[in-house]
């Protein structure tokens, strides 16, 4: 990265690598404090409204918010898998994958769409109670991120189509993977949390 | 293909454990529901952290910090609690 | 470890060479960063301070003095948002940090110089987007709390937006430190060859990242609440308005750690260089910041004893608040033991950091009446308070960062500081620091309440003192920002190590070209070998 030419001489071939790494897990770790937050009101109005959050979850369309797992799920295995790929040097694979996990995060955010369309017309909204206040904030930030994602990764795919990346290195490619990776990881929270749990 | 086939079987754990979840939701289990929901949903964070995060090959160093929050936030909500739910 | 060449020579200008706002906008140069972070920051300690001395001025007289009460609400706010959220939070990490962390790990930037410029430029757009929010001036104190914040017509989604994003640049603030430390310390630095700076740097930089999001989503969700109707806060709806406190002080505690533990690094590089002797107890110093850091998450509560938290939080919160003051009491002590039998000399930067070990020790031993439950009631929302913390930021982080610019100053411009004028400025800056402030120790313990614009009039006597007091405060600080100027310009050519200390920034010319170092050095030794006792701690 043009970034790495102010870093330190010295064994440096694997430096860029490893402190990209580091860097992004502290980054994750800050997004973790960021939802922690709701996390804990979560935790909070749970133990103190439970029938409100008993009620609440029944109004959730429970079709959508598993297929989105699914979605998710799915979208890190390819994600997976363009960076298994790249490590062989197939380029090919890799954009492919690429593009995949950028539509299956497409088709979450349409599936959202649809079923937020659906809670607004009947009635249910930020406003409405603790829990849709919870459900909708938890699910938007989320669901920012889940956009953030689909950004960084067309860029890497606009970058792969280039032929940026090599076996030996695909350091933005891997940085990526590890963020789109911690979006599915909230969202396999999310989804219990709100629409199982009686 | 090694590579490849161990990302195949995560996801499948994960599609299975999804599936789980979501039919033992329909089962009465009181309290134990949540546990059970919360349970499951750590297995299938942590297989996602492990495997597909690449967790599993990391250095202590990157460990400390993915669990470092962990500590922070059970902070947060216990010392929250001690006045909510005390008052 | 050798001396470097002298580049005494005017027209030596370093990474300062190149001209052109352009460069500046767009500079990857962490030193320029430092620079660009430490005007701003200071513009707006002047700022936050203009505020400050509206406030004494209305407090003159115990009714309305010059301005309504409106008003008097809406300078406390700006002066106490300005100080913490563009002043004292960035201002050492983000600017002294930023210039000289690199430099004393031997390095030749941080780990991501471009996350490095975003972060700027984030706080850039950040204080805009406050600026913007002035349309309609908070009046809610620097503390926003709900229910008055979601309900108040003054700008305070905007206001949220606008400090979100001063928050993020904090933690990309704090991210690139950590991974710089870790990552790009010179060869045969050892965590324990590394500066005391360096070590409070990192712990403040976990602070940082742990916390500020928290932070972030508070603002959030006030926003949220005041345009989406959210009820988290919102006692109608079924929220609580103390689970705002709760999320706001989970950050604002930990954060005076953020302020405090640069300053005190600071200080723990300067005083070995001018006592010529090793820094006494270097494990325990490192250790203790890590321990501050840490114990900092533990005592939020204690901000919110009388808002209706249940009594065993209150009681939890209250002992744990008491354990802070463990690290920080060693620290203490280390430093004099350091100055203990050195051979001590008073330059400005020696000066300030003996003020600082002076005032610190009034603001920490303050804190405990307030950590203990029972003299809180009465002491809470007093001036008391408003005492305590000004030792602590004032006379502690301010006077270590007066402190590390003094100290800095030479590697920074390539110049010396005026002494003689920057003595003055000092006498007069902590003498009246203690006239305008000590006297609120004692308004405070007679019962006047802080925030008030009107008050009883058997507190105008200390109230007249504290404000005479901030005039001359003023004037100090004036002199030595005068000083600072001048010298910019026309100061002495500075040498590349004029306190002969030891730590790798002396070793690059004053000031630095671009890449800091013409060959990264090979670090043997920790930066402390003064000749003179207590080489024993040598890591």
């Amino acid at each position: 990265m043009p970034g790495d030419a102010h870093i330190q001489d010295g064994p440096a071939r694997t430096l860029g690598y490893e402190t990209s790494k580091l860097g992004i897990w502290v980054f994750l770790l800050t997004e973790a404090l960021l939802f922690g937050g709701l996390f804990m009101t979560y935790t909070v109005y749970r133990i103190k409204y439970p029938e409100l959050f008993y009620d609440g979850h029944l109004e959730l369309n429970r079709v959508f918010g598993t297929l989105n797992t699914v979605v998710l799920i799915c979208s890190s295995l390819s994600v997976a898998a363009g960076i298994a790929a790249i490590k062989r040097g197939n380029v090919k694979l890799l954009k492919h994958c690429l593009g995949v996990t950028v539509l299956l995060g497409g088709v979450f955010m349409t599936v959202k769409y649809f079923e937020w369309t659906e809670d607004f017309a009947r009635g249910l909204n930020p406003g409405t109670d603790i829990f849709f206040s919870l459900y909708f904030m938890m699910v938007g930030v989320h669901g920012l991120h889940v956009l953030a994602g689909m950004g960084v990764l067309s860029a890497i795919l606009f970058l792969a189509g280039r032929g940026k990346f090599t076996a030996g290195y695909y350091t933005p490619v891997e940085v990526a993977g590890v963020y789109w990776h911690f979006v599915d990881l909230v969202w396999i929270y999310l989804y219990p949390m709100f629409y199982l749990i009686g | 293909m090694k590579d490849y086939r161990i990302y195949f079987i995560v996801w499948g754990s994960l599609l299975a454990l999804t599936f789980v979840t979501w039919r033992v939701s329909y089962i009465d289990l009181g309290v134990l529901n949540v546990v059970a929901a919360m349970v499951i949903a750590s297995v299938k964070a942590s297989l996602v952290a492990l495997y597909f995060m690449h967790l599993r090959n990391e250095s202590r160093l990157v460990w400390g910090f993915a669990l470092f929050p962990l500590v922070f936030l059970s902070l947060m909500i216990f010392g929250t609690l001690s006045d909510v739910l005390f008052r | 470890m050798q001396e470097a060449e002298t580049t005494a020579s005017p027209a030596w200008r370093g990474y300062l060479e190149e001209g052109g706002i352009r460069s500046w906008a767009s500079t990857l140069d962490h030193k320029r960063i430092g620079v660009l972070y430490l005007f701003t920051t200071l513009f707006f300690f002047l700022a936050g301070g203009v505020f400050g001395l509206l406030i004494r001025l209305e407090l003159l007289t115990p009714g309305p003095a010059f301005f309504s009460d409106q008003t008097y609400n809406e300078f406390f706010t700006m002066h106490g948002s300005m100080m913490i959220f563009l002043f004292i939070i960035p201002g050492i990490p983000s600017g002294l940090g930023n210039f000289f962390i690199p430099l004393l790990i031997g390095a030749r930037d941080v780990a991501f110089p471009r996350i490095n410029l975003m972060s700027y430029w984030l706080f850039i757009l950040g204080i805009v987007v406050i600026l913007f929010s002035l349309a309609h001036p908070m009046d809610t104190g620097w503390t926003f709390y709900t229910p008055y914040s979601a309900e108040t017509s003054a700008s305070v989604t905007m206001l949220s937006f606008g400090i979100f994003l001063v928050g993020m640049s904090s933690i990309l603030t704090g991210l690139n430190f950590i991974v710089t430390i870790h990552q790009l310390r010179a060869p045969g630095m050892t965590w324990l060859r590394m500066p005391l700076f360096i070590w409070a740097m990192y712990a403040t930089s976990i602070i940082q990242v742990v916390a500020t999001p928290v932070i972030g989503m508070t603002f959030i969700l006030l926003a949220m609440e005041r345009i989406f109707g959210i009820g988290f806060f919102d006692p109608a709806k079924g929220g609580d308005p103390l689970l705002f406190q709760h999320f706001f002080w989970f950050y604002s505690h930990p954060v005076v750690y953020v302020m405090i533990l640069p300053a005190m690094g600071a200080i723990t590089e300067i005083i070995p260089v001018f006592s010529r002797k090793p820094i006494f107890g270097y494990k325990a110093i490192a250790y203790s910041s890590i321990a501050i850091a840490l114990a900092g998450f533990l005592v939020w509560g204690h901000h919110m004893f009388v808002a209706g938290m249940s009594t065993l939080a209150s009681i939890i919160f209250s002992v744990l608040t008491f354990s802070v003051a463990v690290p920080t009491g060693i620290k203490v002590f280390n430093w004099i033991a350091t100055l203990y039998k050195g051979q001590i000399t008073l330059e400005t930067p020696m000066l300030y950091s003996l003020a600082f070990i002076f005032l610190f020790i009034i603001g920490g031993l303050t804190g405990p009446f307030l950590g203990a439950l029972a003299t809180d009631v009465s002491l809470t929302d007093t001036y008391f308070v408003v005492a305590h913390f000004h030792y602590t930021m004032m006379g502690g982080t301010v006077m270590g960062l007066f402190a590390g610019l003094h100290y800095w100053f030479p590697k920074m411009t390539g110049r010396m500081l005026d002494e003689r004028v920057a003595k003055v400025a000092w006498a007069v800056i902590v003498v009246s620091f203690n006239v305008t402030f000590f006297t609120m120790f004692i308004t405070g313990v007679e019962g006047m309440p802080r925030r008030y614009a009107e008050y009883p009039a058997q507190y105008q006597t200390g109230n007249v003192i504290s404000s005479i007091g901030s005039a001359f405060l003023a004037i100090g600080v004036g002199i030595m920002f005068w000083n600072f100027i001048r010298c910019m310009y026309k100061g002495a050519p500075a040498p590349a190590n004029p306190w002969r200390g030891l730590t790798l920034e002396w070793q690059a010319p004053s000031p630095p070209p671009t890449d800091n170092f013409e060959e990264i050095p090979v670090v043997t030794d920790w930066p402390y070998s003064y000749a003179g006792k207590g080489a024993a701690d040598a890591g």
